[in-house]
């Protein structure tokens, strides 16, 4: 046998091979969950929740493969084609984009409870030990000598969050006055020494490099710094916040052809269970439930914060005025 | 008929050489290139004119853009300076002097080609960063390396120099040095030893090395992204905007700013390319 024949051979047996073990765990259900990058250590714990609760109540089993990245670049995955069964991302925006393409049906955020939110987050600020800057609210971080960490709302889900919150407590300090608010971005991104690509990438900044005096981040990453690092930092409420609405949606074009439909809203739909809002308030996020909420309630300092609809009328319209080409933010940078 | 005799005469001057399988290896050249360089560039260049001429210059000449653009070019061609100035540096130690270690400082010359672009960045990041090492030592000076243009400069030299490197270092062995002896007997200085031998038959393979480094250092994206603050308008590169316009789901705005810094970048390099050959030419005629 010439060798090119026998390596031939020898692959096609290592095809043999590998269809003869798939083929038995092709009878078993697989489901694909593609979601954003804080929420790797959430999901691998409640994917496995998921599981044991499924095989009680069905007898099936079912393995759930997780991806995780950007939000949007999570989501622009999804639309060239990753075969995602159910996509849990940062911001709504990210998955109206992905109904825009055809996959996810337009009235998506209707489906589930809570703008098919199973559980919220918040933007906070992260301050060195013993708050040396005196940070207390919005209004300190325009002041001359404060170095404010954030990253690029252009490429950063968290980002986009941070710089919501912000404007929308300058719209309500200037009375509405959206000259006033512009005014006080423009301070604002003066003090930001560094844009990061990405809300990881800011903290590192912040936390491993040492730079900055505050950071503006989600409140899970703050109190897991502070977790890591106990001692070192501070977590600051502002006067005002926003709710960071992290949602979650069936693709129904891709459930449909893997034949995943029920099984993919029932894990979605699960995510609302006693158990789940457990395990989202041990991993930092605010539980919707009320009752976990109560039992969590002194873990989450009080906010005072307005949703995206109220502070921007709905993420396409924030998206189209703020973050779009042209839009608040390039205005901030542009136009000296 | 002119033509097509000149073609086979072509061919027919060309399958004289020792090598046998010109046509099947041109065929697969062919093969090679559309599929892996042409057909690729094709898609970018009909991606970006989806919207219409009009809607593509309106893409690459906002200020945002064009200032990019500015960042890009301008840290690349003085990446690509230091690179040749430092590399021709390395090149000449490698290639002259036989000291202790040499042979692991040649092999380092190649890691920045090897080591995961992030990686550079992220160290190089640490290092000149307010609080980093190095970094620590130039704040008080008032020199700021991380998150600023210099940033990505230090950035883009550190991957260019290995191409000035392994440019250079081949032509510098190959000089045969009786010919420095000889001028050294005729009289000449050290200096004019330089000027007049080493120079010129160095400078093709220089400049080769610097165009290699300034493609790389437009197109790099890894190491830089972590050191150059990305502040729009100062320290923003192209390839980031391609990012954040794909982040915007703006595909074809993407690949209009691609196509413009391809283009540019094709420009620098073609130029660079006839200096190269209009040197290489003087230096024929001198030996």
């Amino acid at each position: 046998m010439t060798n090119i024949a026998r390596r031939i051979s020898i692959s096609l047996a290592f095809v043999f091979a590998f269809l003869a073990i798939g083929l038995p765990l092709a009878a078993q259900t697989t489901l694909l969950n593609v979601s954003y990058d804080p929420t790797r250590e959430f999901y691998e714990e409640y994917n496995q929740l998921f599981a044991k609760h499924w095989n009680a109540t069905t007898g099936q089993d079912v393995v759930i493969n997780q991806s995780h990245g950007g939000s949007g670049k999570q989501a622009r995955a999804v639309i060239d084609g990753l075969e995602a069964d159910v996509v849990t991302l940062a911001l709504a925006y990210d998955i109206d984009a992905i109904a825009d393409s055809g996959l996810i049906d337009q009235n998506w955020q209707s489906k589930l409870p809570n703008n098919s939110t199973p559980f919220t987050s918040t933007i906070v600020f992260l301050v060195r030990a013993g708050n040396p800057k005196g940070i207390h609210d919005w209004n300190d971080l325009i002041k001359p000598g404060v170095q404010v960490i954030t990253p690029n709302p252009k490429t950063s889900g968290g980002a986009r969050w941070n710089y919501l919150a912000a404007w929308g407590y300058a719209l309500r300090k200037s009375g509405n006055n959206e000259a006033g608010a512009r005014d006080f971005m423009k301070k604002l991104f003066a003090n930001v020494p560094v844009l990061d690509t990405g809300a990881r990438g800011s903290t590192v900044t912040f936390t491993q490099r040492g730079i900055g005096d505050v950071l503006i981040a989600w409140e899970t990453d703050a109190r897991l710094s502070q977790q890591e690092n106990p001692g070192e930092y501070e977590i600051v409420v502002p006067s005002a916040t926003i709710v960071a609405e992290t949602p979650v949606a069936v693709v129904d074009k891709v459930a449909q052809k893997h034949g995943t439909e029920k099984i993919a809203r029932a894990y979605l739909e699960y995510l609302y269970s006693p158990e789940a809002q457990e395990l989202a308030a041990k991993y930092y996020y605010r539980p919707q439930l009320k009752s976990v909420a109560q039992k969590h309630a002194s873990d989450f300092p009080k906010i005072n914060a307005f949703t995206v609809q109220q502070g921007c009328g709905g993420w396409r319209n924030a998206q189209a005025k703020h973050f779009a080409d042209g839009g608040t933010f390039d205005q901030i940078f542009e136009k000296k | 008929m002119a033509r097509r005799s000149a073609v086979r005469a072509l061919i027919q001057l060309k399958r004289s050489s020792p090598l046998p399988g010109f046509r099947l290896s041109l065929g697969f050249t062919w093969l090679y290139l559309t599929l892996i360089v042409l057909l690729p560039l094709a898609a970018i260049i009909t991606r970006s004119l989806r919207g219409g001429l009009a809607q593509f210059l309106h893409a690459i000449s906002t200020p945002r853009v064009e200032a990019a653009f500015r960042v890009t070019l301008a840290s690349a061609l003085l990446a690509s300076v230091v690179a040749a100035v430092f590399g021709f540096l390395v090149a000449w130690v490698l290639a002259r002097y036989n000291f202790p270690g040499r042979r692991i400082v040649d092999a380092l010359i190649d890691l920045p080609f090897a080591l995961p672009t992030a990686v550079a960045g992220i160290s190089l990041t640490s290092l000149y960063s307010e609080k980093g090492w190095i970094g620590r030592f130039l704040d008080p000076h008032g020199i700021h390396v991380a998150f600023t243009q210099t940033g990505i400069v230090l950035a883009m030299s550190f991957v260019g120099l290995p191409f000035v490197v392994r440019s250079v270092q081949p032509v510098l062995e190959e000089i045969d040095t009786a010919m420095e002896e000889a001028a050294a007997s005729l009289g000449a200085s050290d200096w004019q030893v330089f000027a007049r031998i080493l120079a010129p038959v160095s400078l093709p393979a220089l400049v080769t090395g610097a165009a290699l480094a300034f493609a790389r250092a437009a197109g790099e994206y890894g190491s830089v992204i972590f050191i150059a603050g990305n502040m729009p308008m100062k320290t923003e590169i192209a390839a980031l905007l391609v990012v954040t316009k794909l982040e915007e789901y703006d595909y074809t705005g993407a690949s209009a700013i691609a196509v413009a810094m391809l283009a540019l970048s094709f420009v620098v390099m073609l130029s660079l390319n006839l200096l190269q050959w209009r040197l290489q030419r003087k230096v024929g005629e001198r030996i």
